[in-house]
């Protein structure tokens, strides 16, 4: 069986940055997919496959999970508690990518069991080396647990 | 100023290849190494000898062998999260072992990441440049106590 293509979960409510963070992932990582819900509530469902998302060739159970912070309804920090308390899902790594840099804020996000921190840069440019640096790391060596499966 | 790292590792040759790749890869970072799990626990709680926060400053990043005598990785790891001060360290995993449930218990216990141990000196220097840009420059620390 050939292997999958990494996949990536991008949690990111607004549309306009999620097209941005894709187009940066394009140029960027190479053979990994970037898949993105819209919200908290999604994500869930996205991780357990629930729904249109039990489909795993379409939605591949992600290797890594992008998470945007401040999102109606369930906010980045219930989705980490979570996924964090969830018995199958639990070692999931998350990485926060957030227009924030209030430290309030990253350390609530470490509380509540991310692995990184990443500031989205408002310049394109920058957020492409973001990106370039971040799929490095966890897809140049980095060995990454199994969950979800 | 330079980031500081705590390498957690027993074996010599192991550290000398390591100082060797943070010099070959031109990083800025002050490293301290302790020689096992317990050792490791006593520098990070500034047991007696540690005592000196000048002299042995919290790091900003640990890399952290897993076999190692008297206390091992996972040991230091279980102490190190529930630290009041200490337990959003970032914690990278380095490793001669790709056991998935070595893996997976690392994550567990609340690895930040996990990285193998390279065999060539390129490539320990390259994996080095990469902890750097990542951890040291790209990800937002957490904030810890008596820092």
């Amino acid at each position: 069986m050939a292997r999958q293509a990494a996949a990536i979960l991008l949690v990111e409510d607004s549309a306009d940055d999620a097209l941005l963070v894709s187009k940066a992932a394009e140029q960027t990582l190479g053979g990994v997919r970037l898949l993105r819900v819209p919200h908290g509530i999604a994500a869930l469902q996205y991780l357990e496959g629930q729904g249109i998302y039990s489909d795993r060739t379409a939605y591949p159970f992600p290797e890594i999970v992008l998470l945007d912070l401040k999102m109606p309804e369930m906010d980045g920090f219930q989705v980490l508690r979570w996924i964090r308390e969830h018995p199958k899902l639990k070692r999931l790594p998350v990485i926060v990518l957030t227009g924030s840099t209030l430290e309030d804020d990253s350390e609530r996000a470490y509380e509540n069991g991310a692995n990184s921190y990443l500031v989205k840069p408002c310049d394109f440019s920058q957020l492409v080396e973001t990106m370039k640096h971040f799929g490095e790391f966890w897809f140049g060596g980095t060995l990454l647990p199994n969950s979800g499966q | 100023m330079g980031k500081r790292v705590l390498v957690a590792e027993d074996d010599p040759s192991d550290v000398f290849f390591l100082q060797r790749a943070f010099a070959a890869a031109n990083v800025p970072a002050n490293l301290h190494f302790v020689r096992d799990g317990q050792e490791a626990i006593d520098y990070l709680g500034g047991d007696a000898r540690f005592a000196d926060r000048t002299t042995y400053p919290l790091p900003d990043l640990m890399l952290l062998d897993l076999k190692m005598p008297r206390m091992n990785g996972f040991d230091v790891l279980e102490w190190l999260r529930i630290q009041p001060g200490l337990k959003r360290l970032l914690v990278t995993v380095l490793t001669s072992s790709d056991q998935p449930q070595d893996i997976n218990r690392a994550y567990d216990l609340g690895a930040n990441s996990y990285l193998l141990k390279p065999h060539s000196t390129n490539d320990l220097a390259e994996v080095v440049k990469r902890l750097q840009r990542y951890w040291l420059e790209l990800n937002r620390n957490p904030v810890l106590l008596n820092q």
